[in-house]
């Protein structure tokens, strides 16, 4: 990459810092990047009016229990299983860990069967389904190793009783779950970085692709909002009811909340 | 007036008895502990809920 003190505005492109840096890698990941996702739709300000209503609120209410698992599961790898055993404060945050983790899995339930019963992959929105269901299987992974790692009697249960289960699948050579070494280093290494990939990944497709709207109730109700497979919000009748190519975008007869 | 964890926790933990064997529904080959069975039914009504209840739109919605 050229560097170079210039900082003039190219015709080609206005980001690069000259004209001739616009053929470069960076400079075409940069347009891509900024074309898929201005920073306006990356974070936007208002949302489609069909997004009022509470059962659009459990995807964020899983990502804030998300943050609060891993911001006390940061906090038990620092002081170690001996403190959330015995002390008053680490037994505080053990539960805090426990407590979010429920939170974390009943609104992304919620969610799963809110997006289910919506059929959220509508609209080119396959990949967003596939990830959150991914992400889903790889929570249920992070919870049970976590439930391994406790260091009490409840994690030996556990993983006698898990270990004939994995070894009845062949998997028992490779995932030892009577192995805390192992599954504590799965559970706080390498499923939580799924998890967070996943996530991000997840998020990024939904400020791509929009959020999906409701069915469009029977009958040409002009409050009907759908999408069609190429992801252009129609009316009832099916027929295209705005020029919008991007569902992520807000459309201007669906109203906004703010 | 102090009032120590000790004596909030011993109050919250008087409210459900945890100190013994857990609770299980038998249905046929099914078998759920009554803790995750509350759940799941407080996760149905919660979704049924979050579906009826109006949701407070902000001044500026249009929609």
């Amino acid at each position: 990459m050229t560097v170079d003190t210039h900082t003039g505005a190219s015709p080609v492109d206005p980001s690069a810092d000259r004209p001739e840096d616009a053929d470069q890698w960076s400079a075409r990941l940069r347009r891509t990047a900024v074309e898929a996702l201005p920073p306006q739709k990356l974070l936007p300000d208002r949302q489609p009016a069909y997004v009022a209503s509470w059962i659009y609120v459990f995807g964020v209410l899983t990502l804030a229990a998300l943050v609060v698992v891993i911001a006390t599961g940061c906090v038990l790898a620092i002081f170690g299983p001996t403190w959330w055993h015995v002390s008053t404060v680490g037994l505080f945050v053990n539960s805090l860990h426990l407590w979010s983790v429920e939170v974390f899995f009943f609104c992304m339930v919620i969610h799963l069967w809110g997006k289910f019963f919506m059929a959220a992959w509508r609209g080119r929105r396959r990949a967003t389904w596939i990830t959150g269901v991914v992400c889903f299987v790889v929570s249920v992974g992070a919870a049970f190793t976590g439930y391994l790692s406790q260091q009490n009697f409840d994690s030996q249960w556990i993983s006698t009783q898990a270990k004939d289960g994995i070894n009845s699948t062949g998997a028992g050579a490779v995932f030892n779950v009577t192995n805390f070494g192992q599954m504590i280093m799965w559970h706080i290494m390498l499923l939580p970085l799924c998890i967070v990939v996943l996530v991000g990944i997840h998020v990024l497709l939904v400020r791509l692709r929009g959020v999906v709207p409701p069915f469009a109730p029977p009958g040409d109700s002009p409050g009907g909002i759908s999408e069609n497979d190429a992801g252009h919000l129609v009316g009832a009748t099916g027929r295209a009811t705005a020029t919008d190519t991007n569902p992520g975008a807000v459309r201007p007869d669906a109203g906004t909340v703010s | 007036m102090q009032i120590s964890i000790t004596t909030i926790g011993a109050l919250f933990g008087s409210l459900i008895n945890l100190n013994g064997n857990g609770h299980y529904v038998h249905w046929g080959f099914i078998q759920i502990s009554v803790a995750n069975l509350v759940v799941i039914a407080l996760m149905v009504v919660v979704f049924i809920a979050a579906i009826l209840i109006p949701f407070r739109r902000h001044g500026g919605g249009e929609g």
